[in-house]
């Protein structure tokens, strides 16, 4: 069994984070009854000896002492990460694993150089206590400036550090009405980075989370489904989390997130008859280095509480999760190209019914033509709390374009009045050509996606296959 | 003589598994419709191919577990200890932890040379045990990474290490629409290498067994242990103890040996497929009667027209007139063309079947004499509460339609490069591909052409 550590880097990374690893902890507590320290929960968690101090050896079996977070912590500034350590959930995190510094400017380029030791320092002894550290999961937004510049920078130096680990990036993307007026300028420095160094990226828009949010509170205010809805099933709920206080307005939206990852990760930590694990994700999905955006739904959003569950609506989960209003983005793969898709389903659903769906729905899909049948698919036996089965589809598709060709013209807007430039030309070793290779590198992200959706990815005949002398 | 299986990635060992305990449950069972003395015999034969006897009394399957992470092992071994009518032996598994990510060149290329040692000291301590070693008998898929390259490289290596022994692969060919997207070049890249080291490829195609299990076997909702219990018990039809026709009495020693010597009369030939009648639902076993003749003339014609199950076959397919000699081209559509086939017949009055209409030899290439290209194996003792069972192994056409499939759609992907770089960070270069590629054109039109 293999180790991730979770790197979450400002505010959005910490708040989203938190939200995780509360859920990760409920996920784990509805399956592990005994309250011994399996491989499952060794992949997110330590079990370490609270009377030794957190000084002695990790516990690897037996009952569970103290689950320590494999997590680090980083922020320019204590408000949010002070919160967590006072929450509920101040004993999963191992104090010595938080960088704080309290200042406040450009994250990349100066507080990356500056304190890279002291993150380069914290990072290996995070992986020390990985008997087999497979992955790197960081959360960050691409808008504000640490967790833009300074979680890139982090990107970097995974690359460096640790090249054999998977770097996967869960990256919040800056809505038009963005409160951060340099926030196009943030993202698209960090979309180089994004491209340069990271495994897979898995984008997040406020906008969809939002939407999410708003669907569910509709459905149940509505008063048809209220009182029939199981709660702690909702992928926006904490219900049944260590969360006791008053919900956040952001916590709805960062359980969806939270969830995700959950999911992402789920056929690697429990068994099923189809086993899909992180490496095989990227894999399977990034088929050219730099095309490594996917674009995530996650299905069911609630579960009602009626036990039986005709396969109408397990079909119903697997239309929903190619629907627009399902998706972690403002995209609809439905009616772009698909490079990929893959497919992880999670409990009581076998592999007929699987395939059935993937032969109903193929038809209303595009497929690259190199790619006609380019599914992935997991089974994993164990559910997600409150629910009978679920379903996480990422897909490879061109529907990120827009997305990218909005963040460009916004960057642009600025650009070409050159406007706030100066407060980063100001910071060493920030120069002109910075913005410049950083749209140019998003620009040829952009003809990329134009290139495939224009030819439908090959040449229009079949190339000719290897002739045989008889 | 013994058969050592070796069980690779989550496929091979998922299904290794309910072979064993196909075997097992068959031999137990008391519907053997046989005198005593033939079902001991039976069961004595069975034990000694494919277990070995522990102190505790409960029989140890001859196999050695594989994969490169621990979840699907830990499992197999708990499932099997469960049962509490065999087992595996608690120090024949390796494994790691990370998985071969569905990367075909990790596990040939990486987890092969890494692991070869302690994977090889394992297969040698099972060998060791055998009296008389008879073979192996290795499971894997060729869509994932571990079974299908970890898979080939262990093949090369068995190839290697005993270089007289037999060895037969049986491969699962994946769903012709998607279970890893890059299945289609893990498949040309193991099959290629398998060619080279194997002696014979066994193939069980998941689209047909599914369909079995809908169509047949009437199962509704069918998940992965429906489908490798339906190939457990095909294969279970084939390697359970039989005579063979020249053997004199007692059970055939040589099982694998035999195999080969039947169906593998030339290397360049070595896709074997199998087809097993009848299959239904258990609890349709006790008002179902079948009569030879019967059987026999519908697995005749599924043979001729490469049906895969006994619904569903199409009796127009007729074999060319015989005497004339047909060039390729002019040979009626959808004919099978065989080069050898063998039948197993087992269960009740099998002495008396007339297998006269396989020996036909319209239905084989001109090089082998129809006596030599078709053989029978019988016993009387009837197969998993089967009262007849009839299967057939062949080396014909059978595969050629899906291989050409597969070569065809890994090719189209290879012209767009998409994927190669994954595939080269691990060594293996484009260059390589193009022999696999020229390889495997090399094998569909040798049988094309039959």
């Amino acid at each position: 069994m293999t180790q991730s550590v979770v790197v979450q880097v400002g505010q959005c990374g910490n708040q989203v984070g938190c939200r995780f690893w509360d859920l990760a902890l409920r996920e784990h507590a509805a399956v592990n009854k005994k309250g011994i320290y399996d491989e499952a929960l060794s992949s997110f968690f330590r079990n370490i000896d609270t009377r030794s101090d957190g000084n002695g050896p990790d516990i690897y079996r037996g009952k569970i002492c103290s689950l320590k977070a494999r997590a680090l912590l980083i922020d320019m500034e204590e408000g949010v990460v002070n919160e967590i350590l006072q929450g509920p959930l101040r004993d999963v995190f191992d104090s010595k694993q938080l960088t704080l510094h309290v200042l406040r400017a450009v994250g990349h380029k100066i507080y990356g150089c500056q304190y890279q030791e002291n993150i380069v320092e914290k990072l290996r002894k995070t992986a020390e206590h990985c008997d087999c550290l497979q992955c790197f999961f960081i959360i960050h937004s691409m808008g504000g400036g640490t967790g833009s510049g300074l979680g890139t920078f982090v990107l970097n130096l995974l690359e460096e550090e640790f090249p054999e680990v998977y770097r996967f990036v869960t990256s919040v993307y800056p809505s038009g009405e963005d409160d951060v007026i340099t926030s196009p300028y943030n993202s698209v420095l960090a979309m180089k980075e994004l491209n340069e160094h990271a495994d897979c990226v898995l984008p997040i828009e406020n906008e969809s989370l939002f939407e999410i949010v708003n669907k569910i509170n509709q459905m149940i205010n509505s008063g048809k489904l209220g009182s029939t809805v199981k709660q702690n099933s909702l992928v926006t709920s904490s219900a049944g989390s260590a969360k006791t206080q008053q919900e956040k307005p952001f916590d709805a939206m960062n359980n969806i997130v939270a969830n995700l990852l959950l999911n992402l990760t789920s056929s690697a930590r429990f068994e099923g008859s189809l086993n899909m694990d992180l490496n095989e994700i990227s894999m399977n999905l990034v088929p050219f280095p730099r095309l490594h955006y996917l674009v995530s739904s996650l299905t069911p959003l609630y579960t009602l509480a009626d036990v039986n569950v005709p396969s109408r609506r397990l079909d119903q989960m697997f239309s929903d999760a190619f629907s627009r209003d399902h998706q972690l983005i403002q995209a609809d793969p439905k009616h772009s190209l698909y490079l990929a898709c893959a497919l992880l389903v999670r409990g009581n659903v076998q592999v007929s019914d699987l395939r059935r769906n993937i032969e109903r729905l193929k038809p209303s899909l595009h497929f690259v033509s190199w790619n006609q049948e380019g599914w992935k698919t997991g089974l994993c036996s164990v559910p997600p709390v409150g629910h009978s089965h679920s379903l996480l589809a990422l897909a490879n598709n061109t529907c990120v374009k827009p997305t990218f060709i909005e963040l460009k013209d916004r960057f642009m807007k600025l650009y070409k009045k050159k406007a706030h430039l100066h407060h980063y030309l100001q910071i060493d070793g920030m120069e002109q050509s910075c913005f410049s290779e950083a749209i140019s590198s998003l620009s040829d992200l952009i003809e990329e996606y134009n290139e495939l959706d224009a030819t439908k990815g090959g040449p229009r005949i079949d190339p000719s296959r290897l002739k045989i002398a008889v | 003589m013994s058969i050592v299986t070796v069980q690779l990635g989550q496929c091979g060992n998922q299904i290794g598994h309910e072979v064993f305990s196909a075997l097992c449950s068959d031999i137990r069972g008391t519907h053997g419709l046989c005198s005593k003395k033939e079902n001991e015999s039976y069961h004595d034969s069975c034990k000694e191919r494919f277990f070995c006897e522990e102190e505790s009394g409960v029989p140890v399957a001859r196999a050695v577990l594989v994969d490169m992470e621990p979840k699907v092992i830990s499992q197999t071994l708990s499932m099997a200890a469960r049962s509490g009518h065999w087992k595996y032996s608690s120090h024949s598994h390796f494994c790691q932890k990370q998985g071969s990510g569905n990367n075909w060149a990790n596990g040939y290329s990486v987890h092969g040379p890494r692991h070869k040692e302690a994977i090889m000291d394992l297969v040698q301590k099972e060998a060791e045990k055998c009296d008389r070693l008879g073979g192996f008998f290795t499971m894997m898929s060729m869509a994932g990474g571990t079974g299908s390259g970890l898979g080939a490289f262990v093949t090369q290596c068995l190839r290697d290490a005993f270089p007289t022994s037999f060895i037969l692969n049986h491969v699962i060919w994946p769903y012709g629409t998607g279970e890893v997207i890059v299945q289609n070049y893990n498949s040309v890249l193991t099959l290629s290498h398998l060619y080279q080291s194997s002696d014979a490829l066994l193939v069980h195609e998941n689209d047909v067994i599914h369909k079995i299990c809908a169509q047949l076997m009437n199962i509704k909702q069918i998940s992965f242990r429906d489908v490798n219990q339906v190939i457990a018990h095909q294969l279970g039809s084939v390697f359970q103890p039989t005579h063979t026709a020249g053997g004199g009495s007692g059970y055939s020693r040589n099982p694998l040996g035999d195999l080969m010597e039947t169906l593998v009369p030339h290397p360049e030939f070595k896709l074997l497929g199998l087809r097993n009648i009848p299959q239904m639902a258990e609890n349709s076993l006790a008002y179902s009667t079948f009569s030879w003749p019967g059987l026999i003339k519908h697995l005749r014609q599924m043979l001729i027209a490469n049906a895969t199950m006994e619904e569903g076959i199409d009796w127009q397919v007729r074999p060319p007139h015989q005497g004339s000699s047909i060039p390729s081209t002019n040979k009626p559509l959808h004919f099978n063309t065989s080069i050898a086939n063998l039948v197993i017949l087992r269960g009740k009055d099998v002495h008396g079947v007339d297998l006269g209409s396989f020996q036909d030899p319209s239905l084989y290439t001109s090089w082998l004499n129809p006596q030599d290209a078709f053989s029978a194996w019988k016993t009387p003792r009837a197969f998993n509460k089967y009262e007849k069972s009839a299967s057939l192994v062949s080396n014909s056409q059978f595969l050629l339609k899906p291989l050409d499939s597969i070569v065809g759609k890994a090719w189209n992907m290879f012209a767009s490069k998409a994927y190669l770089h994954q595939y080269t960070k691990f060594g293996i270069q484009e260059e390589d591909f193009l022999d696999c590629f020229t390889t495997l054109e090399q094998v569909i039109s040798s049988y094309t052409n039959l």
